[in-house]
């Protein structure tokens, strides 16, 4: 069953059409990746898809609900987090209140809980609790960022770009996190430019060039097709 | 000496005033990223109801400062609402001059309703004053009032801001707009709630202001909200401690350089702070720097 539906998506940034009629979806229990060069669209999609974004035209339905133009704030309570490009945690404020804002929708009994299960998932965190955001370095601000995705409890988590800046065995430890939750029923939409690590773990892709999709398929089959040899992996 | 313990107690009187109109400045600042430059008229219309409450209505002072709360709380909501909402994406330097706009409006608006005769302004918190030294000093209900307001306000919003929901929703929205809409934070309604709270600030920094100064007129409230600015710029805008230190400490150098320097530059003297400030340490005595990791 498709949970995420995008159709004949159309986004502008003033007078720049950055998306062109993009479709795509994403079906529970999938790791979906959309892969492409910089400036290809994939965090002005997911920026979209998520609500950040108003999109001229097109279609965006998340379990059957029409969410296009929502803004994210009234998206999220329906099980969809978006961890953002450059992570963006809250570098004033402590581990903790970083996990209590993603948990913001939650009920105030719930709270306890879902922090417990992203401590035994980021024990790092756990240990850094009352740490700054902002001291923490690159590979732990990645694991807040995502923990406090998790903190609401999607069904859908969006990653953009979690490899980004990482040295190669964060990377690594990042993508095993990702795997893990998958396997533990978060359905996955992932952004990279790491097309390598991205295909390595995704059942589909589909690869951007300048605002449209260019080829979609088995992740496992694109990782073999020449073209995207050639243009993403090297 | 004692004379200098009145100075002393004078100037941190009027330094709480600045350090409450300073934090309606730097939350607004914090949350919104403008300066709303009309949050010194609020104080004046805030003054107003108070005044009209008393004058004209026979309230007793608590339900005066109670309604001029309120209406000056409605007041930041519509003016954010109507002035500043549909700006949100417009350029900074469009944002500034709408502000002086709105201050120059609410002060015609004061003008035509009260007029520009000066008005008497009876003390809301008048209760005598204390006689220390064998009669040498004097210290009003209106210097402990305000001091111990000031105190509580500043203890109020620092626990409202680091332990309920909201309040770290606000520092939250102050830091990133973008990360706290994914969060399922409501980020207009948060940016309005920081209005109504500034606003509601603002009378009553209005009420204690013109019962230590008695004069209310259309124009009272642009001097203390431009030195109140002074104030959260020189402990660093955005900072709730940084207000409280910018604030006392820009009311004793006015009250000491009135006192010991010239009566005619005790003002001068403070803004020289502020150009001194923006000179030497451009993000204030707290300002933060913030540095990105990768």
């Amino acid at each position: 069953m498709s949970m995420l539906k995008v159709e004949d998506l159309h986004v502008y940034y003033g007078s720049i059409h950055a998306i062109k009629g993009v479709s795509f979806e994403v079906n529970e229990g999938e790791i979906v990746t959309l892969i492409g060069a910089n400036g290809a669209g994939k965090s002005t999609t997911l920026n979209t898809v998520a609500g950040l974004l108003k999109p001229r035209h097109g279609h965006i339905s998340f379990e059957g609900a029409e969410i296009a133009g929502t803004p994210a704030s009234k998206i999220v309570p329906h099980g969809m987090a978006l961890c953002p490009e450059g992570r963006r945690v809250f570098q004033q404020m402590t581990v903790r209140e970083n996990l209590e804002m993603g948990g913001y929708t939650r009920p105030a009994g719930e709270i306890a809980a879902s922090l417990d299960d992203v401590f035994t998932r980021f024990p790092r965190l756990k240990e850094r609790h009352r740490q700054v955001a902002g001291t923490l370095s690159g590979g732990e601000q990645q694991m807040l960022a995502m923990g406090r995705a998790l903190m609401s409890k999607p069904k859908l988590l969006m990653l953009d770009e979690p490899s980004m800046g990482l040295a190669p065995i964060l990377v690594e430890q990042i993508f095993d996190i990702i795997g893990e939750l998958n396997r533990a029923g978060t359905t996955i939409l992932l952004v990279e430019q790491n097309a390598q690590m991205a295909l390595s773990i995704a059942n589909r892709a589909y690869v951007l060039e300048t605002g449209n999709i260019v080829k979609e398929g088995d992740a496992h089959l694109l990782m073999n097709d020449d073209d995207v040899r050639k243009a993403y992996l090297g | 000496m004692i004379q200098f313990l009145s100075y002393l107690l004078n100037g941190i009187s009027l330094g709480s005033v600045y350090a409450i109109i300073a934090l309606g400045y730097s939350m607004v600042y914090g949350i919104a990223k403008m300066l709303n430059f009309a949050h010194g008229d609020v104080i004046m219309i805030g003054a107003y109801i108070s005044f009209c409450a008393i004058q004209y209505w026979n309230l007793p002072p608590a339900i005066a400062i109670v309604l001029a709360i309120l209406v000056c709380t409605v007041l930041g909501i519509v003016i954010e609402r109507l002035a500043y909402k549909p700006l949100r994406q417009a350029t900074s330097l469009s944002v500034l001059i709408t502000a002086i706009g709105v201050s120059w409006l609410l002060q015609n608006i004061a003008l035509l309703i009260w007029g520009a005769n000066p008005k008497s302004y009876q003390s809301l918190v008048g209760f005598g004053s204390l006689t220390l030294f064998d009669g040498q000093l004097h210290i009003t209900s209106e210097t402990f009032i305000t001091i111990a307001a000031n105190i509580v306000i500043m203890i109020a919003l620092t626990l409202f801001t680091g332990k309920t929901k909201m309040g770290k929703a606000m520092r939250a929205v102050s830091e990133d707009k973008g990360a706290a809409e994914l969060m399922g934070i409501n980020v207009n309604a948060t940016i309005s709630m920081t209005f109504a709270i500034g606003s509601g600030l603002a009378a009553i920094a209005g009420v204690l202001l013109c019962s230590a100064y008695p004069v209310l007129m259309p124009t009272t409230g642009s001097m203390p909200g431009i030195k109140a600015f002074t104030a959260a710029v020189f402990g660093g805008i955005g900072s709730i401690p940084g207000a409280l230190i910018g604030g006392i400490l820009l009311g004793l150098i006015e009250i000491m350089g009135k006192a010991y320097v010239s009566t005619e530059l005790g003002d001068a003297l403070v803004f020289a702070v502020l150009i001194i400030v923006l000179l030497v340490k451009p993000t204030g005595l707290l300002g933060k720097k913030i540095h990105e990791k990768v």
